[in-house]
């Protein structure tokens, strides 16, 4: 059975018990996006406090996305120093999308030099390319174009500025 | 067969798929006609590969023997394997690669887009979240199907002979038996044959533009769902599993 998720753990019913574990999970940054925490990139989905154990819902962006193994070992790691009992718990439902990600969080995206992704996720039913107008992170023009649907991680596609000529990541709506 | 073995078969085949086709196109890595497609190439094993190991274990958890997806990867026979004939065909050239791909892909798009109606949650859930994945893979290759088919003399000769090749196992793609036609019955399985328009269709589309023509009359190789493969599957085997193997209980 899957526990009821929660788009922003911060909003929900506040549990001293889960509240510092949600903190230290919030601490945790993506390996391959280090300036959002797994919190805000919307991986881990729930806190459960059974007996001595804390169980940790993490769901993976993209199915075979090499980043999940560090992230599990390091949110272990995290709360066994913290004195708790940890158990990662890995669900699928609801699928993982890029509508988790919050406002702030696509703000510092776009600072750090990625493209956030466009709101209202992807269009999974259109087989054709269609592409989309995305912004430079770097100088905001929006003359820009698709070199590859896949880039530095599975998570992002490779875009180029006409105006400033910079390469830049975009995180694909997913 | 009891229930649980229809469930554990069905999943063993859409595991399987994913992981033989992921390790062909890691074959690829470090070997692209560019850097960019080097990337795309195992972007999408490693979707892939990533798929394969949630159904994997998922079909170890409902055989419920204990084994892992590592059990099931690395310790099966030939025979055992359960992947689609078309994925353990050999790379071939790049068009070849990317024809495969195309082929698959678009099946395994209205396939995960059918499983998500399943009544078998796991794998609804699985189903939905490969889709996204696949979707990126369809686009991906029908533009260099497209590309490649009406490009240059040369890169039409290759795509052609690419089609001649492969296309004797997408019989295989739609073939359905027991486990199918049980699972079916529960509203846990799809019934291929709905699909089997939307894929001829998409193909037909996509091969329009690209120049290309589907042979007629061509005689299909069939098997997968018997565990009967051509000889290429023993050798991409045979390296796959060859540290397990060589090593019985190493980890990562």
């Amino acid at each position: 059975m899957i526990p009821a998720m929660k788009s922003n753990p911060g909003a929900s019913v506040k549990n001293p018990e889960t509240e510092s574990v949600w903190k230290i999970l919030s601490e945790i940054p993506d390996p391959e996006v280090p300036v959002i925490s797994i919190v805000e990139l919307g991986i881990a989905r729930d806190v459960e406090i059974k007996d001595d154990k804390v169980i940790v819902s993490i769901t993976p962006t993209y199915s075979g996305c090499p980043a999940m193994n560090a992230i599990e070992k390091e949110i272990v790691s995290l709360l066994k120093a913290n004195g708790m009992n940890p158990e990662i718990k890995i669900v699928y439902s609801p699928v993982w999308t890029t509508d988790w990600i919050s406002d702030a969080a696509k703000a510092k995206l776009l600072a750090y030099g990625i493209a956030p992704p466009e709101k209202s996720s992807m269009d999974k039913n259109s087989l054709s390319v269609h592409p989309k107008i995305i912004q430079c992170p770097k100088c905001r023009s929006e003359n820009t174009e698709l070199i590859s649907q896949f880039g530095s991680t599975a998570c992002k596609a490779l875009y180029r500025c006409k105006d400033c000529k910079e390469p830049f990541d975009y995180f694909k709506c997913h | 067969m009891e229930n649980n073995s229809y469930l554990f078969e069905y999943s063993l085949r859409i595991g399987d798929t994913s992981l033989i086709l992921g390790q062909r196109l890691g074959e690829w890595c470090g070997h692209g006609p560019i850097l960019e497609e080097d990337i795309a190439l195992t972007n999408i094993a490693l979707d892939l590969i990533g798929q394969s190991r949630a159904f994997l274990t998922y079909a170890g958890q409902v055989e419920g023997n204990g084994r892992t997806e590592d059990d099931l990867a690395y310790l099966r026979g030939e025979r055992e394997f359960r992947n689609l004939l078309i994925v353990e065909q050999p790379n071939g050239d790049y068009g070849q690669t990317i024809l495969r791909q195309f082929l698959v892909s678009i099946f395994q798009y209205y396939f995960f887009d059918e499983l998500t109606k399943s009544q078998d949650k796991t794998l609804a859930a699985l189903a939905e979240k490969s889709l996204k994945e696949v979707a990126y893979h369809v686009r991906h290759c029908g533009e260099w199907v497209k590309r490649l088919g009406s490009g240059t003399v040369e890169s039409h000769q290759r795509m052609t002979y690419a089609v001649d090749e492969l296309w004797r196992f997408t019989g295989d793609l739609f073939d359905s038996d027991e486990t199918d036609r049980e699972l079916i019955s529960k509203g846990i399985a799809v019934d291929l044959s709905k699909i089997k328009l939307l894929w001829d269709n998409k193909v037909n589309e996509i091969f329009t533009l690209a120049t290309l023509s589907i042979p007629e009359n061509s005689y299909m190789i069939r098997g997968s769902r018997e565990g009967k493969h051509t000889e290429h599957l023993g050798h991409l085997l045979a390296e796959m599993q060859s540290l397990p193997r060589a090593f019985p209980g190493t980890i990562w």
